[in-house]
C-alpha cells in the first residue's frame, strides 16, 4: 500500500519502526517483564517528535495529522503496546483538548513541554460508578473566587501516576446532567491532589494505571477548558481521536501477533510437515492476515477523514469496534497456533494475547462504540428517509 | 567548510535476494531498497563535522542512481544534511566503479569541496573501488576503513584510526580528502519529525550526464558483468541423534563412510 502514503508519511513510518526496533524493542522486553514504566524512552519519542505530532509548531509541535499519528503508533504497537498507549493518551486525547479547547495561555503554557516529552499527560474521566456512564460522575467541581474546588475520585487513570498534566472532568452543576461536566487542567503539583492504588494489570504491564485522589484540590479558574459545562463535549471530541489511536494500537499489535504466528508455524513440525502446510493453520493466518488487512484500511480512511475535517465520530467507533475485535482475534488464533508454547512467557504471543484485552475495553467499550455507530447510524437514515 | 556524503541506493540488507531469470540483475520486484548502511556512517559524520565547524558549514549529499533514490536522498536531508546532487540518467544503467568515478568527479568538482566522506563499500556489489579511483581523479589523499575520526582544531588535518585486522592504524592526512567510513564509527540518528518537515523545502539538483558535460556514458567499459550466478545450494543439515553420544558418534562414521564416501 505504498501508493497511500507520500514520502514524507513514508519517511516518518520508517523513522518510526526503526526507533521501535532498535531503541524500544529491547526496553519494551525488559520493562514488560518487570511490570516498569519505561520512562526513558519518552524524552527520545519527544526529541523525535513523536510527542507533539498534531502540534502546531508554534507550540513546539510538528503540525502533521492523525494519520502520521496512526502510522507512528502501529509502529510502536508493534514492539510495545504499553508505550503506544501512553502516547496515544498523551497525543490525541491531552495535547488535542488542550490545543482545541485551551485559552492561548494554557496552550503556551502546557504544549510546548508536552510536544517536548519534558511532562506526560493523562486523561481523567473515569469513576468508580462513572464508566461507561460518563454523565453519572460525581467528582466534584466548586468554584470558589478565582479557583475550582476538585473533590473526588477518578480510576483507571493511564500515566496517571507518571503525567506532568492530567485533564480531570468534574461536575460544575449538580442539577444538569451532561452539561453540568467541565474538564480542567490539572498539575500533580496543586494542593489537595494525590495518587491512590496503582492497578495490577493483566497486561499493559509497561503502562500505568492508577487512582487519582482529590481532596480539596485547588485549581486555578484559569486551567478551566472551555466554559463551564464543555466538558462533556470536550470529552467526546477527545475521544473520537483516541479512538482513532486505539485503533491503530490495535493494528500494531496485530502485526506483530501475524508475524509471530508466521514465524512459529514455518518453523513447527508435525506429523512430518510444517503446521503452516496444514490448511487448520493456514486457513486461520489466511483469516488473520485479511482480518488485519481490513483493520488497516478502516484506520486509515477514518485518520484521513479526520485530518480532512470531515465528521467521523461513526467511523472511529467503527473502526474501533472493528480493530480491536480483530486485532483479539487474531492474538487468539496466533496462541492457539503455539500450541503449548503459546501458553508460556518464552513466547511473545503471551504478552500480545494479554495487551490486545484491554482494547476492546478503554477508550469505550465495543458494546459502547455499538451505541455510538447504532445511534449515528439512526440520525441517518432519519435524515434520509424521515418516517 | 564544505562537506560531501557520497550516498548509494541498494537493496535493503534483510531483503531476500533472487536473481532473474535472464541473470542480467538481480529481481527487484518487492525489494526495499536503502542507504547503502556504511554511507549512513558518512552522513552521521558529516553532519558531526558541520556542527563541531560551525560557521556557513554545509552537508551536501552527492547520490548517482535512477528517480527512486529521491526518496534516500530525502531521508539524508531529514537527517539534516542540507542539500543535495543527484545524478540520474537513463543512459547510466549499472556503471562499472570507473565510469562511476569520471561522473562522480565531475559533480564534486562542480561542487567544490573541503572533505568526501563515503562508505568504506556498497553492500550490493561490495566493489569497494569508487572511492579510491575518485581519489586519484581528484588528487587528494583518501584513508579507507574509517573507524575514528577526529578533526584537528584549525581544520586543515584529520587523524583517524583504519579498522584493520586484529587492530588499529592511525593516520593522519591533510584536507581536502576523501575518508571511507567502517561500522562503529558513529551511530547514525533518526530522521526526526522536525527534519522530515524541514526536508521538504531543502533543494535536491537533479543533474543528467548532459548537465555534467558528458555526451555520452563515459569511461568505455572496464569491466563488464557478464553473468549474474546464484549461490550453489547447500545441502541440507542432518543431525545425527542418540541417546549417548558414542552411539552418535558411530552413526555419523556410518554416514561419512557409507553415504558420503568421504571416509
Amino acid at each position: 500500500m505504498q501508493f497511500l502514503l507520500t514520502e514524507e508519511e513514508r519517511l516518518l513510518r520508517k523513522t518510526a519502526r526503526d526507533f521501535a526496533r532498535k531503541d524500544l524493542a529491547p526496553v519494551a522486553a525488559e520493562c514488560n517483564e518487570k511490570g516498569e514504566f519505561p520512562q526513558g524512552i519518552f524524552k527520545k519519542l519527544g526529541e523525535l517528535g513523536f510527542m507533539g505530532i498534531t502540534v502546531p509548531e508554534q507550540y513546539g509541535g510538528v503540525n502533521l495529522g492523525y494519520f502520521c499519528l496512526a502510522l507512528a503508533l502501529e509502529e510502536i504497537s508493534s514492539v510495545c503496546a504499553s508505550t503506544a498507549v501512553t502516547v496515544s493518551v498523551h497525543n490525541s486525547l491531552v495535547n488535542l483538548a488542550i490545543l482545541k479547547y485551551g485559552s492561548e495561555e494554557l496552550k503556551e503554557k502546557y504544549l510546548p513541554e508536552l510536544a517536548a516529552a519534558d511532562m506526560l499527560g493523562a486523561f481523567a474521566l473515569t469513576e468508580p460508578d462513572a464508566g461507561s456512564d460518563v454523565t453519572a460522575m460525581r467528582l466534584s467541581a466548586v468554584k470558589r473566587g478565582d479557583e475550582y474546588i476538585l473533590n473526588g475520585t477518578k480510576i483507571f487513570i493511564s500515566t496517571g501516576d507518571r503525567a506532568g498534566v492530567i485533564i480531570v472532568f468534574g461536575r460544575t452543576d449538580l442539577n444538569e446532567r451532561t452539561k453540568g461536566i467541565s474538564a480542567f487542567v490539572v498539575e500533580p503539583s496543586f494542593p489537595g491532589f494525590s495518587v491512590g492504588k496503582s492497578e495490577d494489570k493483566m497486561g499493559l504491564k509497561a503502562s500505568t494505571t492508577v487512582e487519582l485522589v482529590f481532596e480539596d484540590c485547588r485549581v486555578p479558574a484559569a486551567n478551566l477548558l472551555g466554559e463551564e459545562g464543555m466538558g462533556m463535549c470536550i470529552a467526546l471530541d477527545s475521544l473520537d481521536g483516541g479512538r482513532v489511536g486505539i485503533a491503530a494500537q490495535s493494528i500494531g499489535i496485530a502485526r506483530a501477533a501475524l508475524d509471530e504466528a508466521v514465524i512459529f508455524a514455518r518453523e513447527r513440525k508435525q506429523f512430518g510437515k510444517r503446521i503452516i502446510d496444514f490448511q487448520a493453520t493456514g486457513f486461520k493466518i489466511a483469516d488473520m492476515a485479511t482480518d488485519l488487512e481490513a483493520a488497516r484500511l478502516m484506520v486509515y480512511l477514518t485518520a484521513k477523514l479526520r485530518d480532512a475535517g470531515e465528521p467521523y465520530t461513526k467511523e472511529a467507533a467503527m473502526t474501533k469496534l472493528f480493530a480491536t475485535r480483530a486485532v483479539n482475534r487474531i492474538v487468539y488464533d496466533a496462541l492457539q497456533i503455539h500450541g503449548g508454547a503459546g501458553y508460556t512467557k518464552e513466547f511473545l504471543i503471551e504478552r500480545l494475547f494479554r495487551d490486545a484485552r484491554a482494547l476492546e475495553i478503554y477508550e469505550g467499550t465495543s458494546e459502547i462504540q455499538r451505541i455510538v455507530i447504532m445511534k449515528k447510524l439512526l440520525e441517518e437514515y432519519d435524515q434520509m428517509f424521515p418516517s | 567548510m564544505k562537506i560531501l556524503v557520497l550516498l548509494k541506493r541498494v537493496p535493503d540488507t534483510e531483503a531476500r535476494i533472487l536473481i532473474n531469470q535472464e541473470g542480467t540483475g538481480i529481481n527487484e520486484q518487492g525489494v526495499k531498497f536503502v542507504i547503502n548502511t556504511y554511507d549512513e556512517y558518512g552522513i552521521e559524520q558529516g553532519l558531526r563535522i558541520r556542527e563541531q565547524v560551525g560557521g556557513d558549514s554545509k552537508v551536501t549529499v552527492v547520490c548517482m542512481g535512477p528517480g527512486e533514490a529521491t526518496e534516500l536522498i530525502r531521508t539524508a536531508l531529514a537527517m539534516g544534511a542540507d542539500d543535495a546532487v543527484h545524478i540520474c540518467d537513463p543512459a547510466l544503467g549499472k556503471p562499472d566503479p570507473f565510469t562511476s568515478a569520471i561522473i562522480l568527479a565531475k559533480a564534486i568538482t562542480d561542487e567544490g569541496f573541503d572533505i568526501i566522506f563515503c562508505g568504506k563499500q556498497a553492500i550490493d556489489d561490495d566493489m569497494a573501488q569508487v572511492q579510491s579511483i575518485l581519489a586519484e581523479m581528484l588528487d587528494i589523499p583518501q584513508v579507507n576503513v574509517v573507524a575514528v575520526f577526529e578533526l584537528s582544531d584549525d581544520g586543515t588535518k584529520a587523524t583517524v584510526r583504519r579498522r584493520i585486522e586484529g587492530g588499529d592504524e592511525k593516520v593522519e592526512a591533510r584536507l581536502p580528502a576523501i575518508f571511507s567510513c567502517e561500522k562503529g564509527l558513529n551511530e547514525p540518528r533518526y530522521a526526526s519529525l522536525p527534519g522530515i518537515m524541514k526536508a521538504k523545502k531543502k533543494e535536491i539538483r537533479t543533474k543528467t550526464l548532459a548537465d555534467l558535460g558528458f555526451g555520452e556514458v563515459p569511461g568505455g567499459t572496464r569491466s563488464r558483468v557478464l553473468k549474474w550466478l546464484p549461490l550453489p545450494k547447500g545441502a541440507e543439515c542432518r543431525m545425527v541423534e542418540a541417546e549417548e553420544m558414542k552411539d552418535a558418534v558411530a552413526e555419523l562414521a556410518r554416514l561419512l563412510r557409507e553415504e558420503a564416501k568421504v571416509i
